[in-house]
């Protein structure tokens, strides 16, 4: 008889504002230990939280993307644990009432086909200070200059049936809330964290007791802890063990997940309103000025670069990966509007593979749209070849100089005059006297011979439809 | 009232020896058996009152207001080495 | 002059009698002199004070004069200031040197205030009688043997004894009213909102406020403003408060027109008979003044304590956790580990009494009992509203006794603590619905002061004012002065 898997799953996401969420507090990353903290955020006598209005905005707009309802009315609480990071000895989160609740992700799947996954709830919260204890002896350090940091809390509904799906849906995630600009959803920096509650169970039957797997941070690291996770149970039960509800972290070094259960660890989180914070109301009209606000999604913008622009589903999958990798690409369409297929090959194959080599986003790309544009131009009018072309893309990414200014430079233009063409050819002619032979005998493979000879002592700048036309006719004598 | 006081003790992070658990428990017992005297109101209906006043949240502008007061932050620490706190290891 | 009021001294001030450093002189003489047998004041510095007093000299010379130009006021050791140390008189905050000023000292300031010192009080708040300091118990003027109420006790010593004019206190369930009225002076709990609670320790932060101790209602007006206003920083701090004319809801001198509730459950069995006779005079002394009294009744009253005693402890309970021994305050000695850092640095600095609420508290909040204690705490806090409410309807303003009792004596109630916390019976109900209440001395019994607690709706301060105002201008209470403390040898 098979398993069934069910995954849940919540993410943690910072909402990418200047300050943290109760205080003026810069959040940005990588500074001084400490250096960005306050009477506020850390936790000192008599300080008080104010909540950041823009991170209210950020977490209705991820609301509205996901379809979900916007509570007019929501509440914070105090969720109380000691903690050396966590200066207050509560965190602020909303426990009760959630500003977001009641949405959803479509995800694809393996058939292809589209499967819907629900969103519980987004609820906002602050994060807690980071601890050091790697090559301290006896002690750790504790850096708050993330304390105070604003969160949305993801949580899905147990929809999610593999590790796959799992992914499939934090990816799609991961985009619309780059989309959003609602986060920078940098892994690695912490700023997109992911805990994963795992069951299985025989189908048909109540779902089995769930383990929860602590702070996975990469996509693979996810698969590979959900897939550790979901055969331990599986053995477990089948050896006649039971699963018991806990909390694991898993070891990407070693692969396997250990229990974090200590003695004196009985949560009793001990929610209560926070009376520090009033209830956060919003109102129908605010809510309907970021819906307006909302930009393009990833799936709407796919689907109109395919119809608008006629290009692949892969094509189109490509560019949208980011906001600014669409809109480059829709400058760039704009810049050279005769052929947007043309656009899409060279954003995606060429501009990309290079800026990746230099390890640079689109928005670090050292030619514009508009300057790759120009060069897409050339090509357009037969000044160079496409092969010519991505020389000249090469040479751009070195210097400010536009398509037509290295064009000129290194005397690459095309060469379409016939006359020229025939001197050409007439002098590899005279130098191959053998192939030439051989092609009049009837050897016609010998045509891309001399198309080769040609093009290198035209230094690749012939026109080749026209190298072939002249060699059809000279080389028959 | 019997009251687990160790336990509770231990929620709250203080320490309390044999003694004070011996007094704290039955003055504990007593206080919360006096607040057993809530039961006897009749709520059904009625909303809990979080805030004294029926206010909503301001909020604040997202404007970097605070610079670098590390040191005088710091002064009033117990314990700190090149502006990090330091406690005793944390065991995970 | 020391028992004069601020309005006093600010005339004299202004009249160009006297300097704002003679004054500042004369009243620290006397807490060198007193501070001894009352342990009042928990930290003064001289010559600082003496600078402000001169600062302010040299800003008089000049400009016009600001609110509280140049007169001296104390603050309770739970406001935190930058100068001088700010120990909510704990050891937990052993070492603790605020780096900021509470938004209502910022305020006192900026009104040209000398601030003389940090006064004693229950540690973090927690207490009606200002024993369970770690700086010692505090003493009431009228009899040193007798505590002087709490948690504000030391700033009601302080102004009772004239060792400043006037003091700050601050008010979770009766802090400001309770030792007012046990001291014989005048108290002010503003409307919950009305003022900043932005570097003000918290005790129970739906319930905390700040408010002035003085000699005389107009005094308690003219403070208070200086106290009020919108934070930025306190989000319970209300932005469109309802503006009071301060000073001139302090002119009225009769009563005429004002419907007074006088509410049955205040007036019980088991009270002194002193000080309910008291009240009763006082009543009689407002009909006279034009007064209606209308009996009324606030049926859930006999809950308030209980549901107080959840709500407080629970909210306190959270908010001394950051009291961890981490980033400031007190650790322990060589903590074996983390946990032991926690629990040890936790058990010596705090007191039993904060123990015992930190723990009723985490009690009160813990899984499976979270309903039956808290949330059911919570809509009792409703009906209470309720019934301030409905009373409302049918009078302008509702008068009890503050306290059912006189001052008492220093350790009567420490080894019942339930009995300690029934002594704020009257006045706790007021934080539940967020009311403004003042306490102002209506009588003697025993040689003993009583108070008068007047209770207003949100934001109606201005009732407080005229009732207590007409109140005292008929009557002489406030200007008794316990005589041991009384002026000799002292300079006018
Ligand atoms: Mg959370
Ligand atoms: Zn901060």
């Amino acid at each position: 008889m098979s398993w069934e898997v069910v995954i849940g799953l919540e993410v943690h996401t910072q909402i990418n504002t200047a300050t943290k969420a109760f205080c003026g507090c810069s959040t940005a990353f990588g500074s001084e230990p400490n250096s960005q903290t306050c009477p506020v955020c850390l936790g000192m006598p008599g300080q008080l939280p104010v909540l950041n209005g823009l991170a209210v905005d950020k977490s209705i707009l991820t609301g509205l993307a996901i379809n979900a309802d916007i509570n007019l009315e929501s509440k914070f609480d105090r969720k109380n644990y000691f903690y050396p990071d966590l200066p207050k000895g509560y965190q602020i989160t909303q426990f009760t009432v959630p500003l977001v609740e009641n949405g959803y992700l479509d995800i694809p799947t393996k058939s292809g086909e589209e499967k819907r996954i629900g969103i519980t709830r987004i609820h906002m919260e602050e994060d807690a200070g980071k601890s050091m204890h790697e090559g301290l002896d006896g002690v750790s350090h504790i850096d708050l200059n993330r304390s105070g940091v604003p969160l949305m809390e993801i949580v899905s509904e147990p929809d999610m049936r593999s590790a796959d799906e799992a992914i499939a849906y934090l990816k799609q995630l991961h985009q619309l809330i780059l989309f959003l600009d609602v986060s920078g959803a940098n892994m690695e920096m912490g700023q997109f964290r992911c805990d994963a509650n795992v069951s299985v169970h025989r189908p048909g039957t109540p779902f089995g007791t769930r383990a929860e797997l602590k702070n996975l941070n990469s996509f693979r690291f996810i698969k590979q802890a959900i897939e550790y996770e979901v055969n331990r149970q599986i053995e477990l039960i089948e050896d006649g063990g039971e699963v018991v509800q806990e909390t694991r972290l898993y070891d990407s070094v070693l692969g396997e997940s250990r229990s974090m259960r200590s003695k004196e660890e009985a949560h009793d989180y001990r929610y209560f309103p926070e009376p520090d914070l009033p209830p956060l109301r919003v109102y129908q009209q605010q809510v309907d000025t970021i819906r307006a606000g909302m930009p393009e999604l990833p799936g709407q913008l796919r689907r109109r670069f395919e119809t608008e622009y006629g290009l692949s589903p892969y094509d189109a999958d490509v560019l949208t990966q980011t906001r600014a990798l669409a809109g480059w690409y829709e400058a760039l369409v704009a810049a050279h509007a005769s052929d947007p297929k043309r656009c899409a090959n060279w954003l995606a194959n060429e501009l990309l593979g290079r800026l990746k080599e230099l390890g640079k986003d689109i928005e670090a790309s050292p030619v514009s749209a508009h300057r790759l544009a120009g060069l897409l131009d050339r090509i357009a009018d037969s000044t160079i070849s496409g092969k010519i072309a991505k020389d000249v893309l090469d040479a751009m990414l070195e210097c400010s100089d536009d398509a037509d200014a290295i064009i000129e430079a290194k005397g690459l233009k095309q060469v379409s005059d016939s006359g020229a063409i025939d001197a050409i050819i007439e002098s590899v002619m005279a130098a191959n006297p053998d192939q030439l032979a051989g092609y009049r005998a009837g050897k016609d493979k010998l045509m891309g011979f001399f198309v080769g000879q040609v093009m290198k002592a035209s230094r690749g700048q012939a026109n080749p439809g026209m190298v072939n036309a002249r060699l059809g006719v000279l080389l028959k004598g | 009232m019997d009251i687990d006081v160790k336990k509770v003790a231990m929620l709250a992070r203080i320490r309390l020896t044999d003694s004070e658990a011996d007094e704290l428990g039955p003055q504990l017992g007593s206080i919360l058996g006096y607040i057993e005297k809530l039961s006897e109101v009749n709520t059904d209906g009625v909303m809990p009152t979080a805030h004294p006043h029926d206010a909503a949240m301001p909020l604040r502008a997202n404007i970097v207001t605070n610079s670098n007061r590390r040191e005088a932050l710091q002064a009033v620490a117990p314990n700190v080495l090149s502006g990090l706190y330091v406690v005793p290891k944390v065991i995970e | 002059m020391p028992f004069s009021t601020l309005s006093d001294i600010q005339s004299r001030l202004n009249g160009g009698e006297i300097t704002a450093v003679e004054v500042a002189q004369l009243y620290l003489d006397r807490i060198e002199a007193h501070n001894e047998s009352l342990n009042a004041f928990v930290y003064m510095d001289r010559a600082h004070v003496i600078a402000q007093a001169e600062a302010s000299d040299a800003y008089r010379a000049q400009h016009e004069p600001r609110l509280l130009e140049g007169l001296p006021i104390a603050v309770k050791d739970i406001f935190c200031t930058q100068d001088g140390p700010t120990r909510c008189c704990s050891s937990i905050l052993e070492g603790f040197d605020a780096p900021y000023d509470a938004h209502v000292i910022t305020r006192l300031k900026e009104a040209g205030a000398v601030l003389v010192g940090k006064t004693n009080m229950d540690e973090f708040a927690m207490g009606s009688s200002t024993e369970t300091s770690a700086f010692g118990v505090c003493r009431n003027p009228w009899d040193v043997s007798r505590i002087p109420g709490g948690s504000s006790g030391g700033s009601a010593s302080a102004v009772a004894a004239a060792l400043t004019p006037a003091a700050l206190g601050t008010d979770t369930g009766g802090s400001i009213r309770q030792p007012a009225s046990l001291c014989g002076i005048t108290g002010l709990k503003p409307t919950y909102g009305r003022v900043s609670r932005r570097g003000i320790i918290a005790f129970a932060s739906s319930l905390d406020q700040a408010g002035p101790m003085t000699r005389s209602v107009r005094d308690a007006a003219m403070l208070t403003e200086a106290m009020v206003g919108h934070d930025a920083g306190d989000a319970t701090s209300v932005a469109d408060a309802p503006i009071v004319s301060w000073l001139a809801a302090c002119d009225k001198t009769d009563m005429k027109g004002l419907k007074i509730g006088k509410p049955k459950e205040y007036f019980v069995d088991g009270m002194d008979a002193g000080v309910r006779a008291e009240v009763e005079a006082a009543l009689k002394q407002c009909e006279a003044l034009g007064a209606e009294i209308v009996d009324i009744s606030l049926p859930h009253t006999e809950y308030a304590v209980a549901a107080y005693y959840v709500i407080a402890p629970s909210e306190a309970s959270a908010n001394l956790s950051r009291y961890d021994g981490v980033r400031f305050g007190h650790r322990c000695d060589a903590p074996d580990d983390l946990l032991d850092m926690y629990t040890r640095s936790r058990d010596e600095g705090f007191g039993t009494e904060v123990k015992r609420r930190i723990l009723t508290g985490a009690y009160a909040l813990s899984s499976g009992y979270y309903d039956a204690y808290y949330l059911k705490a919570q809509k009792v806090r409703t009906l209470i509203q309720q019934d301030f409410m409905q009373a409302f309807e049918q009078v302008d303003i509702i008068a009890t006794p503050t306290s059912p009792v006189t001052a008492f004596q220093v350790g009567e109630k420490t080894d019942d603590p339930l009995t300690m916390y029934l002594s704020d019976i009257f006045t706790l109900a007021v934080n539940l619905a967020g009311l403004p209440g003042l306490s102002q001395p209506c009588g003697m019994t025993a040689g003993l002061p009583v108070g008068l607690q007047w209770i207003a709706p949100a934001w109606r301060e201005d009732l407080l004012l005229n009732a207590a105002s007409a109140y005292e201008s008929a009557t002489a209470w406030s200007d008794l002065a316990p005589e041991a403390f009384a002026v000799k040898g002292d300079k006018v």
